[in-house]
């Protein structure tokens, strides 16, 4: 049974409390985009053997959307996160990397803070700063959503 | 090789089954291939056998990375129907179940088709219009269906529950000429015969990666070495993806796992196949005495080929209101399926960005039916560089085109 924690209300739900919602992350083609990119964006998919960033619902619980990011190959999951985000917050990214040191995005899929150097700082940040977000990265449960809160400012 | 006969029977009981020959050959790969087809499920045997029986192509390898259909292709609930609402499914799957017929025959090897009749049950008004809907389409493809009524559905199969207080049953999509069919016989028929024109059959084999040169295929990387190719058939169902990514173009298909489980055999008590897809669950026996049952997919991306526990629960619950007399049989055995579903529920047989390089797959929940129609159709696109007239229409443009072959709802399918 698979079994993921809101971000939201902090609730480990288990698969029949949820509804998926298929993979997250996709860029809706503009106004001026192609019927090539329009095709890509409504029905190619990533579809990996491994990470897969995806949506859900917290169906027969609060009701809202978030992210996960779980193995397709094992079912392990890796943390859920906001909904209000393009891409995943650096501490998914991180779970994952400890998790899966060899992985790289599938094509179509968000891409990992790019330089070592970056990566490495804000793994010490939270450390650094010392206050709720220093305590365990990788755990599914509510901070994620703090990390990002924290993160580059994509919600509006 | 030596063919199989009541005389081969005897021949052998007289020298002690001495003289019984390997089904197929395990060769080390060639370094070069006409035609290398990755997948020696149903699916990629079959397009390997109509290759050389209807194209005269027997330069090729058929690469597998565990064993023999061992995939879906042994993993399906067997049913083998062609009623579905749109015409070119209707064409190709049609196609698929008459070969059917004569597969036997023609592979000789004992396939054990057996068309018992598919009855798909209207338990809803909805349901029973759109079975009309698609008996009336059927008529009109020359598919032989019929809608019955509860009354009929009734002396076909004396163990359902017809007057269930939530979903009684109001009639029925009857295919008198669908049935089921030994699944593994199937893989194993085409591959014998494949390996008889010389076709090689190689298994313990992954492909690692698919080489090109101009923006076309020149040949696959696998665990065995590299094997060169003038053309590459890629029919690996619910891995699609994964191998489209090694050959640099994507795919609108995403891959779930899709569950069946079988029962202790019982005495014969129903000699056709019963769909009932409001409630979700679908039964028939085996010739052992087993009930075959067909669950439901996960909602989820998943390459694990074990499925959610809920969706077990949900197709026993279902099909024990429609047999209550099931109401106390043990199950032997659970499993999954990785299959490869597109947004339109129809497959794929299609050319790809890539020159040279073709993909069989999308067959979603439905594959095994569709087998030898499958091959033959991927044959035909393999073997001229362009598909033919049951090929066509389910070419990869046809999302970019907008020209769909809606069969999410019109194949009566739930999932």
């Amino acid at each position: 049974m698979l079994i993921l924690t809101c971000p939201y209300c902090g609730v480990a739900a288990d698969e029949t409390e949820l509804a998926p919602g298929g993979e997250a992350h996709l860029r809706r083609a503009g106004p001026a985009a192609g019927e090539a990119e329009f095709e890509a964006y409504m029905f190619h998919r990533a579809n990996p053997r491994g990470v897969h960033f995806e949506r859900w619902r917290h169906a027969f619980g609060c009701g809202k959307w978030f992210h996960a990011a779980r193995c397709t190959m094992t079912l392990e999951v890796f943390g859920t996160y906001s909904a209000q985000c393009t891409a995943p917050p650096a501490a998914i990214f991180k779970a994952i990397l400890a998790s899966r040191p060899d992985w790289t995005p599938t094509p179509g899929q968000p891409e990992p803070p790019k330089p070592a150097a970056r990566a490495r700082k804000s793994a010490a940040k939270p450390v650094a700063k010392g206050k709720a977000k220093a305590k365990t990265p990788t755990a599914p449960a509510a901070k994620p959503a703090k990390a990002d809160a924290k993160g580059k400012g994509d919600a509006t | 090789m030596r063919r199989y006969s009541a005389f081969a029977i005897a021949r052998e009981a007289l020298r002690f089954h001495k003289g019984w020959e390997r089904a197929w050959r395990s060769p080390e790969p060639k370094p070069r291939y006409d035609v290398v087809i990755v997948g020696a499920g149903g699916h990629g045997l079959a397009t390997a056998y109509y290759l050389g029986k209807n194209h005269g192509i027997t330069n090729v390898a058929v690469i597998e990375k565990g064993w023999l259909g061992g995939g879906n292709t042994g993993r399906n609930t067997t049913i083998i129907r062609s009623n579905y609402l749109q015409d070119p499914s209707a064409a190709i799957y049609e196609k698929a179940r008459s070969l059917y017929e004569t597969m036997s025959q023609d592979l000789n090897y004992n396939v054990m088709f057996s068309p018992r009749g598919v009855m798909m049950l209207a338990q809803t008004e909805h349901e029973k219009r759109g079975y009309l809907r698609t008996a009336h389409a059927n008529a009109l493809q020359g598919v032989a269906t019929e809608f019955i009524g509860p009354e009929r559905v009734k002396e076909l199969c004396p163990i359902i529950e017809t007057s269930g207080p939530r979903y009684p049953v109001l009639g029925a999509l009857w295919q008198p000429r669908g049935g089921t069919a030994r699944h593994d016989a199937v893989a194993w028929g085409y591959a014998r015969a494949c390996s008889d024109m010389g076709m090689d059959i190689i298994q313990q084999c992954a492909v690692t990666g698919v080489r090109s040169q101009d923006g076309k295929v020149v040949g696959v990387d696998t665990t065995k070495g590299p094997i060169d190719c003038g053309k590459l058939a890629l029919v690996v169902a619910g891995h699609s993806s994964a191998l489209a990514d090694m050959a640099g173009f994507r795919l609108p298909i995403e891959s779930v796992s899709l569950q069946a489980m079988v029962s202790e055999p019982i005495k014969p008590c129903m000699d056709v196949v019963v769909m009932a897809n409001t409630v979700h669950g679908y039964m028939s026996q085996s010739d052992k005495g087993e009930m075959v049952i067909g669950g439901g997919t996960d909602g989820f991306n998943n390459y694990t080929q074990r499925g959610s526990f809920h969706h077990i629960e949900e197709t026993v619950r279902a099909l024990v209101e429609t047999f209550p007399m099931i109401s106390r049989l043990k199950m032997l055995r659970q499993w999954g399926g990785i299959v490869d579903m597109t947004g339109d529920r129809s497959p794929l047989l299609s050319k790809t960005p890539l020159g040279n390089c073709f993909v069989n797959c999308g067959w979603g929940t439905g594959g095994f039916k569709a087998i030898p129609g499958s091959g033959w159709a991927m044959a035909e696109l393999v073997a001229r560089g362009e598909p033919g007239a049951l090929a066509a229409p389910f070419s990869i443009d046809r999302f970019r085109e907008g020209r769909f072959i809606d069969e999410s709802v019109a194949a009566g399918v739930a999932h």
